[in-house]
């Protein structure tokens, strides 16, 4: 019997008091693909980097191929043959692919007999594995699918006979992704062992042969894929039972609350990110634009949230939105009843070493309500924040929390409570769910469907085609700064959304 | 989470700082041959030992003080401001033009009129790089260092040729009127039958600074202004989205920095000299950074700082009078105390934090 290409035997790692991984054991036999599967936070992370030498176990044994080793840094995972290829590509932009491949493993001094060497390999691995690349293409002008191709290259030419994937299509169209899988069996065959990290139920069920379970540090199960199904897999990460689709009724649109005709947005490097948005939201219902990210969304929710300066017309229940001018920031925006739910929460959304209390007032702290005389009223904020934490069932529900030692999910539900509390006209909402988990997106959803059923608004941008299907009542992809088609939600599929997606007009 | 209860982080990290520094401190005095504990009593009683010593050591806290809250204020707009000791010199022009053009009738009502001339002259000497930064995005740090040297010089021109009195070979301005001289510790403490040095400069100013103190941590933490500008320290994005505007921030911030470190002036030009010379400020406009850090931008924590920079200042004035260590010595000791709560901070938090988890995990 051959031994695994990796074993793990009772990984324990704690990071203060936070157990990140708990008494982990798992084998991952040669040439197969192999999944781990959890919410944000189930220590998925932690495990692969403890793998690839980013941390120190605090107990715990690594085999690889049967022999006991020790990987005290990354240096030491790739000359045990691990290659990881990281959720955000560590690629030098402004270098060509040769060079990118062989920064870091570069033969001697000189790059002239490395890149020669290199070259040569790089076309010897294109025809095994089908990876195809212009090795003297510069990074900054391919496509992401290329770029991770870079990445996956990167670790087979430092010889990785085990591929760690983290979260490998989160940027990329569905048809790029089943691309990503085509080249994921091809590795496969020819030996290649390959880990694939992922929060997608359908992922893991597409391309794995087994699957490991992560929930809160523990390993909570290894099935075989064929095995079990998306709803068993989804309540072995969460541990109850959770509903997958989101309940909600037919849309009954109102009147139009936003209409943008000939919207455009130039960027501070003068590039044009919008080129002339035509489209309409009405009361009652949720428009999805969907989209890989890059293609405009980010700037359309920014001009629309008043931090972006645009031109064309854009009004609200009929009287003009200011794009540029003066009255054209955030503030006037929550005057004229938009509530925002920015796309990165981290970023934008909150100020994290700010407490809870102080991020509910954030963006409306100059309302009368906050203030008593000169100076803010506190007590009246801190009152306000423990209804809304109450209301949204925020855990722990304490405002004076710094926002940075929530979890993902329950910092969502702080900045949802803000916006949608006030009772917006429109609310804007990017990512909703980005990086929160299982349990809370239910919420999240059931949230976002109420407010429209309150005869509200809603703007959904996600990269989460699957959550636009599940949510918006109409679906408008964008590519390149146009809107490439509108659908009803009942009458598309992935497949059509995904041609859109990719530019392929209808 | 955090690792360490507030007080350790507020109170213990600068202490241990503070510990090693003056280990270190009294290092080097072991090297060049003198005796460490005879030192720190002299200091001690030269600064703290006698209304005179508290009187001088009060006093350059006033001007510590006021240029500490200055860097705090704009540090927490995310502008780090290193022309305190420009806009202090500005501020000085303003008192010096306020005390010589009126004929003021009574110190009150010049004080007042002095303390706004400052806060202007240094908010406008501040806001030439503010408005670079926040329009053209050259950095504040580069430009507030260089118009500390166009104050300078612009110093050194109006008190050579246009303020010096006919007649005088010093470049300064002529005394300020009778009726302008603000009442000392002193004075003040005497109406109360307390008796405190009358030779000291400590003044009625340092009673403005406390003041100030109160002042700046109200606008930080009880105002919408404050707010914003916090906000704006802590993310630009955050900012923009809710609304804030960066111009605005960054040129308030700097103004009410700039005016702060400009009312330096009413201490030492109006309380101390009663005219303006040359180099009235001192280096306290860079002391203030060092305030500041250590402080953590807090007006309290500005506040002790103040305190002990001015001990050290004061106890440092002393050891180079009564022992042949050299004045540069105290430069060294003040450097040590800069780098060991300042630049080495982590080296003291990050064993502290060790120490408390491991504390925390034995009671779990």
């Amino acid at each position: 019997m051959t031994a695994p290409a990796i074993e793990l035997k009772g990984i324990s790692k704690a990071f203060g008091p936070v157990q990140a991984n708990k008494d982990i054991s798992i084998r991952v036999m040669p040439g197969t693909i192999h999944g781990i599967i959890g919410e944000n936070g189930a220590g998925k992370s932690t495990l692969m980097s403890i793998l690839y030498g980013f941390y120190k176990a605090d107990k715990g044994e690594i085999f690889i191929a049967g022999q006991k080793t020790d990987i005290p840094d990354s240096q030491a995972a790739i000359a045990a043959g691990i290659g990881m290829v990281f959720q955000h590509f560590k690629l030098v932009e402004n270098f060509t692919v040769l060079e990118n491949i062989i920064l870091g493993a570069e033969d001697g001094g000189l790059l002239r007999p490395s890149l020669a060497k290199a070259r040569k390999t790089l076309v010897e691995l294109a025809d095994e594995y089908g990876l195809n690349v212009d090795p003297d293409a510069l990074i900054e002008d391919i496509g992401v699918g290329m770029q991770q191709r870079v990445e996956i290259l990167k670790a087979l030419y430092r010889q990785a006979d085990i591929l760690i994937l983290d979260e490998p299509t989160g940027v990329l169209t569905p048809a790029e992704a089943d691309q990503l899988f085509r080249i994921l069996g091809r590795l496969r065959e020819e030996g290649k062992t390959i880990i694939l990290i992922t929060h997608k139920l359908r992922e893991i069920m597409e391309a794995t042969d087994t699957v490991s379970v992560m929930r809160r540090g523990e390993m909570t199960a290894t099935v075989k894929t064929s095995d079990t199904s998306p709803a068993e897999l989804a309540e072995l990460m969460v541990g109850r039972k959770v509903l997958l689709r989101v309940d909600k009724k037919p849309a009954t649109p109102g009147d139009i609350v936003l209409d943008i005709k000939g919207l455009r947005v130039v960027d501070d490097q003068k590039v044009e990110r919008l080129k002339g948005i035509d489209l309409q939201v009405r009361a009652g219902e949720i428009l999805g634009i969907a989209g890989v990210a890059g293609n405009g969304q980010s700037e359309l929710l920014e001009v629309l949230g008043g931090y972006a300066d645009g031109t064309g017309d854009v009004s609200l229940n009929g009287t003009p939105l200011d794009l540029s001018g003066r009255s054209s920031d955030g503030r006037s925006r929550r005057r004229r009843g938009i509530g925002h739910v920015p796309e990165d929460r981290q970023r934008e959304g909150l100020i994290m070493d700010f407490s809870a209390w102080e991020n509910t007032a954030f963006g409306y702290h100059r309302e009368p309500a906050y203030q008593s005389g000169a100076l803010l009223n506190n007590q009246a904020i801190r009152n306000d924040t423990a209804e809304k934490m109450a209301r949204f069932d925020v855990r722990p529900p304490n405002p004076a929390l710094a926002a940075k030692s929530f979890s993902g999910g329950n910092q969502q539900k702080i900045v949802l409570a803000r916006e949608i509390e006030r009772n917006p006209d429109l609310l804007l909402i990017g990512q909703p769910t980005r990086g929160v988990d299982i349990g809370a997106i239910e919420f999240i959803h059931q949230q976002i469907v109420a407010l429209r059923d309150q005869g509200k608004a809603i703007l959904l941008v996600s990269v989460e085609l699957e959550e636009i299907l599940a949510l918006a009542d109409r679906v408008a992809v964008m590519f390149d700064g146009h809107i490439m088609g509108e659908r009803l939600s009942s009458e598309t599929d992935e497949k059509e959304l995904g041609l859109l997606m990719a530019g392929v007009g209808s | 989470m955090d690792v360490m209860p507030k007080w350790a982080e507020v109170i213990l990290v600068p202490l241990i700082s503070l510990i090693l520094a003056a280990i270190l401190s009294a290092l080097v005095i072991l090297a060049i041959g003198e005796d460490p504990v005879e030192a720190v009593n002299l200091m001690v009683t030269g600064a703290l030992g006698s209304t005179y010593g508290w009187g001088y050591t009060l006093y350059y806290a006033t001007n510590f003080l006021f240029t500490g809250l200055a860097v705090s204020v704009a540090f927490h707009a995310g502008l780090f401001n290193i022309g305190g000791e420009g806009q202090a010199m500005l501020g000085g022009l303003g008192v010096a033009l306020a005390c010589l053009l009126i004929p003021w009738p009574h110190w009150t009502i010049a004080l007042v009129a002095a303390t706004v001339a400052a806060g202007l002259f240094g908010a406008a000497w501040a806001a030439i790089p503010a408005f670079l930064q926040a329009r053209r995005g050259s950095h504040i740090v580069i430009t507030t260092i260089m118009f500390n040297f166009i104050a300078a010089a612009v110093l050194n021109y109006v008190l050579v040729n246009l303020m010096r009195p006919a007649g005088s070979m010093d470049p300064a301005t002529a005394r300020f009127p009778e009726a302008v001289h603000l009442p000392t510790l002193h004075d003040i403490l005497g109406t109360v039958g307390i008796s405190f040095s009358k030779a000291a400069p400590a003044n009625v100013t340092f009673l403005i600074a406390v003041v100030a103190c109160v002042l700046v941590w109200l606008l930080l933490w009880r105002t919408w202004l404050g707010y914003e500008i916090r906000s704006y320290g802590k993310s630009e994005p955050a900012a923009k989205y809710a609304g804030i505007s960066p111009v605005a921030i960054t040129m308030i911030a700097m103004l009410i920095s700039g005016a702060l470190a400009g009312m330096m002036a009413i201490n030492n030009v109006m309380g101390e000299a009663e005219r303006l010379v040359l180099n009235a400020v001192e280096g306290a406009g860079f002391i203030g950074i060092a305030v500041a850090l250590m402080g953590r931008s807090h007006p309290f924590g500005v506040f002790l700082a103040a305190i002990l920079f001015g001990f050290l200042y004061q106890g440092g004035a002393e050891l180079a009078l009564w022992t042949s260590i050299p004045r540069e010595l105290i430069v060294v000791i003040q450097a040590l105390v800069i780098l060991f709560t300042g630049a080495l901070d982590n080296m003291v938090r990050m064993p502290l934090e060790r120490l408390f988890l491991m504390m925390r995990r034995g009671d779990a």
